[in-house]
C-alpha cells in the first residue's frame, strides 16, 4: 500500500468514527484529529517531494502505484504525486483543517453535516492522487455530491434552488466526462486507463482528439466556472454554509482546473493546441466578465462568488496560453486563490453569524466592533486584490508575465494570446474596484445599526481559523519560490506534450 | 435441468406444507421455510460448472445462464424475506410463494432455451402466475386492475410476438437457435426483419422499454409493493439477459438492422421515462417510470459490439439493480405498514427527522440508483457506457451521450425524493417505529451488496469469467 492511500484511508476511518460517535465533542474530536493527521501527512509529504528532488529523483511522479482493480477492463487503483499535487493535496488539507475549525459551533445535527464534509473531502484527496482515469473520475464524483445535502440541509437563503441546481450542472459536467474518458481510452488503445501511460503513447488521431477535447475540457471547466457554464457557482456558494463555501471554492474549483491540465491537455494535447483558441474567448471572458459582476452585486457571498469565477477564469486562461510560465502562475493561482477565497469566506460567515444580514447596504463600521475579523477581511482583500507580498501578486504576476510571453513556432509573439492578455489585465483593476468599495463600506464609516455594538468579537475556535489562513496567504506571498519550483517541474511533460502552439 | 428440477421440488414442497397447515393457526415457520427451500436454488446453478444440452439442444445450460439463474433466485430469496409481514396478513399466503416460484421457474426455462418453442413456453409460465400475483389484493381494485391490464397486454404482445416466431420459422425452416443463426445470411428478407420486430415487441414488454410500457405505470402502481420489487428487478434481469443472447447468438448476423431498433428504442426508453417520472407524485409509479429507464440502461449493453464485455455488463447491472430497487421497494413497503398504506413522496417529508437510519438507507439505494460513487450503480452505470462505446460507431457514441445526459436527468428526480426526506419540513411526518426483523434482513443484505459490488471488483471479475 502507497503511503499516498493513507490520504484516502484517514478520512474513511473519519467517516467510521464519526458513524460511531455519540456526542458533540467526539464529533468535534474525530473531525479535529483526523484533518490535523491529513494536515501533517501532506507536510509531510511536501518536505519528502523536495528531497527527493534535491537528492536527483527525477520521476514525473513520485511514490507510484498501481494495483489492479476491475481486471478485465483494465481498470487500475493507481496513485502518484508530481509537484501540483503535492501543492494541491497541502492546499485541501489546509482547507479541511480550517473548514472543521469554522464550522465549530454549527447546528443541527452536527454529526451528518461532518459526515458530508468528511466524504466530500475524501472526493478530494483522492481525485488529486489518483492517476487512473477510473479512479479519477470516481473520486471527482464522490466530491460532487455531498454538496447537494450540504448546501441543501445547512445552507441559507433560497437553498433548494441552489443545490439543486448545482449538483445538476456539476453532474452534466460528468457526463460529459464520461464520454470523453471512454473516447481517451478506446482510441488509445483500450488496454489501459493510466493516466500517464496514455500521455507517453500519444497515438489518439488528432480528428478523434478535437472531437473528445471540448467534451473533457468543458467537463472539467463547469466546475472550474468556466463561462457560460459558470451560473451555479454565485448561487451555491451564497447559499452553501461557511466551511462548504470555504472548501468548494478554496478546493472543489480547482478540481476543475486540475482536470483541464491533467486530462484534457495532457492527453489530448494536439487538440488542446488547435482548439485553445475557443477556449481562451471564454476563459476571458469569464475573467473580465466576473470581475464586473462583481462589481454590482450587494451580497458579501455574491461578491466573492464572481470574484472566484473571475480568478478561477484565469486559471483556465494561464493553462490554455500553454507556456511554462504561464501554466506555473495557473497553479499558483489555484493555491493563492484557495487559500484567500477560504478566508473570505471563512469571514464573511463570521460576520454573518453575528450580524445576521451580508447585505452590504446593511453594514458598516464593523472595524470598531469586531476589529479582528475586519482586520482580516481587510488582509484578504488586499491579497485578493494582488497586493505584493500577498499570495495573489505572485501568481497574477506570473500568469500575466507568460501569457504575454506567448510565442509562435517561428519566434513571433502570438498575438491572439497577447491581445487576450491585455483583456484579461484589465480584471485587475476591476477587483479592486470592487474589493475597496466593500471594505470601505461594511469596515469603515459610522455604525450602521445601534445593534451591531452589543456583538462580539471571532472566538478562539475562529480565529485558529483566520491565523491559518492569513499565515498561509502571506508565506506563499513571502515564499513563493519554492512551490513556483514544484510546480514547474510537472508543468514540464505536459507542455512538452503539446509541443509549441500553433497560430491562429 | 437441475435448476428447474430443485425449482419443482420446491414448488411441490410448498404446495403440500401449505395444504397440511392449512387449517393450523401456527404459520410462522411458512416464510422461513420458503427463505430456507430458496436457497438449493441459488447454490445449484453455480455448482453445474459443465454445458449441458438435452431434448436435442431445445434445452441448455451454460455456466453463464446459471449465475444469472443464481443471481435471479437470490433477489428472489430477498422478495420472499420481506415479504413476510404482509404475506402473513393475506389469507393466501402459501399461494404467494408458489406463484412466484413458478414464474421464477418460466424465467430458467426462458433462460435456458435454444428453441422458440420452449422460449416461448418459458416466457408464459413467467406472465401468467406474474399476473395472478399482481392481482393478490383482490380487496383492492387498484390490485385487479393492474392484473387486468398486465395480462391483456401480456397475451396481446405475446400473440404479436408468436406472430413474428411464424415468420421466422417460415423463413430459416427452423425453430432452434442455431439453425436460424447459421441460416441467416445477407440479404435479409423485409420479412425477416418484421419477423424480428413482432419477436422483439414481446421481449420489449416484458422489459417493459418504450413503446412497450404503458402497461407499467399502472401495473407497479396497483400491485402489491412487495410484487411491483419483484417484477421490477427479476423479471426485467430474466428477460434482459434472454434478449441479449438472442440478439448476439441467433440474430448476430441481423446486427446492421437490428442495431438501429436498439438505439430507437434505448433513447426513447431512457428519455421518455425520465421526462415522466419527474412529473410524478406517487413513489411506486415514479418508480415505474424509474425502471423503465433502469431498463433502457440495462440494454445499452446490447450496443456493443462485444458479447463478453456486453454480457458481463448487463448482468452485473442487473445484480447491482436487484440490490439497490429492492432497497428502495422494500422501505416503501414498510413504510406502507406503517403509515396506512400511502405512497406518496408528501409522505416521505421529514422522514430523516424521525426515522434516519430508513432515510438514510433509502438515500443510499437512490444514490446507487442514479449512479453515484462510491455506491455500486456507478459502476455498472459507467461499464454499460464502457460496453457500448466499445461498438466504436458515432452513432454508438451519440446513444451513449443521450444516456449520459439522461443521468442528469434521472439524478434530478432521486433527488427530489432526498430532498423530501431530508430538506422539506412536514407538520405531521411519519412516527417513529420501529422495523420487523424480516425487513432489517432484507435491507441489511440490500445495503451491503450495494456498498460492496461496486468496491470489490470481484464480483465483477467473477462474472466476467463465466458468461
Amino acid at each position: 500500500m502507497s503511503i499516498l492511500s493513507l490520504f484516502v484511508v484517514i478520512p474513511a476511518l473519519m467517516l467510521l468514527g464519526l458513524w460511531l460517535s455519540r456526542s458533540l465533542n467526539q464529533v468535534r474530536g474525530v473531525m479535529v484529529a483526523g484533518s490535523s493527521l491529513l494536515l501533517a501527512l501532506s507536510i509531510w509529504l511536501t518536505i519528502y517531494f523536495f528531497q527527493q528532488r534535491a537528492s536527483g529523483n527525477t520521476d514525473e511522479m513520485l511514490l507510484m502505484q498501481s494495483i489492479e482493480w476491475f481486471r478485465p477492463l483494465h481498470i487500475a487503483y493507481a496513485v502518484g504525486v508530481d509537484g501540483i499535487s503535492v501543492v494541491m493535496l497541502l492546499l485541501s488539507s489546509i482547507i479541511v483543517f480550517t473548514g472543521t475549525f469554522a464550522s465549530w459551533q454549527l447546528k443541527p445535527m452536527t454529526k451528518e453535516y461532518f459526515l458530508w464534509f468528511t466524504l466530500l473531502s475524501t472526493g478530494v484527496y483522492g481525485f488529486f492522487i489518483s492517476i487512473d482515469m477510473f479512479t479519477m473520475f470516481m473520486f471527482y464524483e464522490v466530491a460532487l455530491i455531498p454538496m447537494y445535502l450540504l448546501i441543501g440541509v445547512w445552507g441559507s437563503g433560497n437553498k433548494e434552488y441552489s443545490a439543486m441546481k448545482l449538483t445538476l450542472m456539476l453532474m452534466g459536467g460528468s457526463a460529459l466526462l464520461i464520454l470523453g474518458l471512454l473516447g481517451i481510452f478506446y482510441f488509445s488503445g483500450a488496454d489501459t486507463m493510466n493516466v500517464l501511460e496514455i500521455a507517453a503513447r500519444h497515438n489518439i488521431p488528432v480528428n478523434i482528439q478535437k472531437v473528445f477535447f471540448p467534451f473533457i475540457f468543458i467537463g472539467f471547466g463547469v466546475l472550474g466556472a468556466l463561462f457560460p457554464f459558470h451560473t451555479w457557482s454565485p448561487d451555491g456558494h451564497a447559499s452553501a454554509p461557511t466551511a462548504v463555501s470555504m472548501l468548494h471554492a478554496g478546493v472543489l474549483m480547482k478540481l476543475g482546473g486540475y482536470g483541464c491540465f491533467r486530462i484534457a491537455m495532457f492527453l489530448l494535447p494536439d487538440a488542446a493546441r488547435e482548439l485553445a483558441w475557443i477556449f481562451i474567448i471564454l476563459t476571458t471572458i469569464s475573467v473580465v466578465y466576473g470581475a464586473l459582476s462583481a462589481c454590482v452585486q450587494t451580497d458579501l457571498k455574491y461578491i466573492n462568488a464572481y470574484s472566484s469565477v473571475s480568478h478561477c477564469g484565469l486559471v483556465l486562461f494561464a493553462l490554455l496560453m500553454m507556456t511554462q510560465v504561464s501554466c506555473t502562475g495557473a497553479i499558483l493561482q489555484m493555491l493563492s486563490h484557495g487559500l484567500m477565497t477560504a478566508l473570505f469566506f471563512a469571514l464573511i460567515g463570521m460576520i454573518y453569524g453575528r450580524t445576521h444580514t451580508r447585505d452590504i447596504r446593511k453594514l458598516g463600521g464593523l472595524m470598531k466592533i469586531m476589529p479582528f475579523l475586519a482586520v482580516g477581511y481587510v488582509i484578504a482583500g488586499l491579497a485578493n486584490l494582488g497586493l505584493p507580498g500577498f499570495s495573489g501578486f505572485i501568481a497574477e504576476m506570473t500568469i500575466f508575465v507568460g501569457s504575454f510571453g506567448a510565442e509562435l513556432p517561428n519566434g513571433d509573439p502570438d498575438m491572439f494570446r497577447r491581445t487576450a492578455t491585455v483583456i484579461a489585465c484589465t480584471s485587475i483593476v476591476v477587483t479592486a474596484v470592487y474589493i475597496l468599495r466593500v471594505v470601505g463600506k461594511i469596515l469603515y464609516g459610522e455604525v450602521s445599526d445601534k445593534h451591531y455594538l452589543e456583538l462580539t468579537d471571532a472566538t478562539w475556535d475562529e480565529r485558529v481559523a483566520v491565523i491559518c489562513l492569513i499565515a498561509c496567504v502571506a508565506g506563499l506571498g513571502l515564499f513563493p519560490l519554492w512551490a513556483s519550483n514544484a510546480i514547474t517541474d510537472a508543468v514540464q511533460p505536459i507542455l512538452q506534450n503539446i509541443g509549441t502552439i500553433a497560430a491562429l | 435441468m437441475i435448476p428447474e428440477a430443485i425449482l419443482v421440488a420446491v414448488l411441490v414442497i410448498l404446495f403440500i406444507a401449505d395444504f397440511v397447515s392449512a387449517k393450523s393457526n401456527c404459520r410462522k415457520w411458512f416464510n422461513p421455510l420458503a427463505c430456507v427451500l430458496m436457497l438449493p436454488v441459488i447454490i445449484a446453478p453455480l455448482l453445474l460448472t459443465d454445458e449441458i444440452h438435452v431434448f436435442g439442444d431445445m434445452y441448455r445450460n451454460t455456466y453463464g445462464v446459471g449465475i444469472v439463474k443464481a443471481i435471479l433466485a437470490a433477489g428472489t430469496l430477498i422478495v420472499f424475506i420481506q415479504s413476510k409481514v404482509w404475506a402473513e396478513k393475506s389469507d393466501k399466503e402459501g399461494e404467494f410463494y408458489m406463484l412466484i416460484v413458478s414464474t421464477l421457474l418460466g424465467m430458467f426455462v426462458m433462460l435456458s432455451s435454444g428453441h422458440f418453442l420452449i422460449f416461448f413456453l418459458g416466457l408464459e409460465m413467467a406472465s401468467v402466475p406474474m399476473a395472478t400475483v399482481v392481482a393478490f389484493d383482490k380487496y383492492r381494485k387498484e390490485s385487479a386492475e393492474a392484473a387486468a391490464k398486465y395480462i391483456l397486454t401480456a397475451t396481446f404482445s405475446s400473440g404479436v410476438m408468436l406472430y413474428g416466431i411464424s415468420f421466422i420459422y417460415g423463413l430459416c425452416g427452423t425453430m432452434y437457435f442455431n439453425d436460424i443463426a447459421a441460416s441467416l445470411s445477407s440479404p435479409f428478407q423485409p420479412i425477416l426483419i418484421l419477423g424480428f420486430v413482432f419477436f422483439f415487441s414481446g421481449l420489449g414488454f416484458k422489459l417493459s422499454l418504450v413503446p412497450f410500457h404503458f402497461w407499467t405505470a399502472d401495473t407497479y402502481q396497483g400491485a402489491p409493493t412487495t410484487v411491483t420489487g419483484y417484477l421490477s428487478v427479476i423479471s426485467k434481469g430474466a428477460a434482459a439477459y434472454t434478449l441479449l443472447i438472442i440478439l448476439f447468438h441467433v440474430f448476430g448476423s441481423m446486427r446492421e438492422q437490428w442495431q438501429w431498433l436498439m438505439y430507437i428504442v434505448i433513447v426513447l426508453s431512457i428519455t421518455i421515462a425520465n421526462l415522466f417520472a419527474i412529473r410524478q407524485s406517487e413513489l411506486k409509479r415514479f418508480m415505474a417510470f424509474s425502471s423503465i429507464s433502469q431498463a433502457g440502461y440495462i440494454m445499452l449493453a446490447a450496443v456493443g459490439t462485444d458479447w463478453n464485455l456486453s454480457a458481463t455488463s448487463l448482468l452485473y447491472y442487473v445484480l447491482i439493480y436487484i440490490v439497490a430497487n429492492m432497497a428502495v421497494f422494500t422501505i416503501i413497503a414498510v413504510v406502507e405498514q406503517n403509515n396506512g398504506g400511502r405512497t406518496n413522496i408528501d409522505d416521505y417529508d421529514g422522514l430523516y427527522q424521525t426515522n434516519p437510519k430508513l432515510a438514510f438507507l433509502l438515500t443510499l439505494a437512490l444514490f446507487s440508483l442514479a449512479g453515484i460513487p462510491p455506491f455500486a450503480g456507478m459502476f455498472s452505470k459507467f461499464f454499460v457506457f464502457m460496453a457500448a462505446a466499445k461498438a466504436g460507431t458515432s452513432w454508438a457514441y451519440a446513444v451513449v451521450f443521450i444516456a449520459l445526459i439522461n443521468t442528469v436527468v434521472s439524478l434530478y428526480y432521486y433527488l427530489l425524493v432526498v430532498k423530501a426526506m431530508y430538506i422539506k419540513k412536514s407538520d405531521s411526518p411519519l412516527p417513529a417505529f420501529k422495523s420487523d426483523c424480516n425487513t432489517k434482513v432484507a435491507l441489511a443484505i440490500c445495503t451491503i451488496g450495494i456498498a460492496l459490488f461496486g468496491i470489490c471488483s470481484y464480483f465483477y471479475e467473477w462474472i466476467s469469467a463465466s458468461v
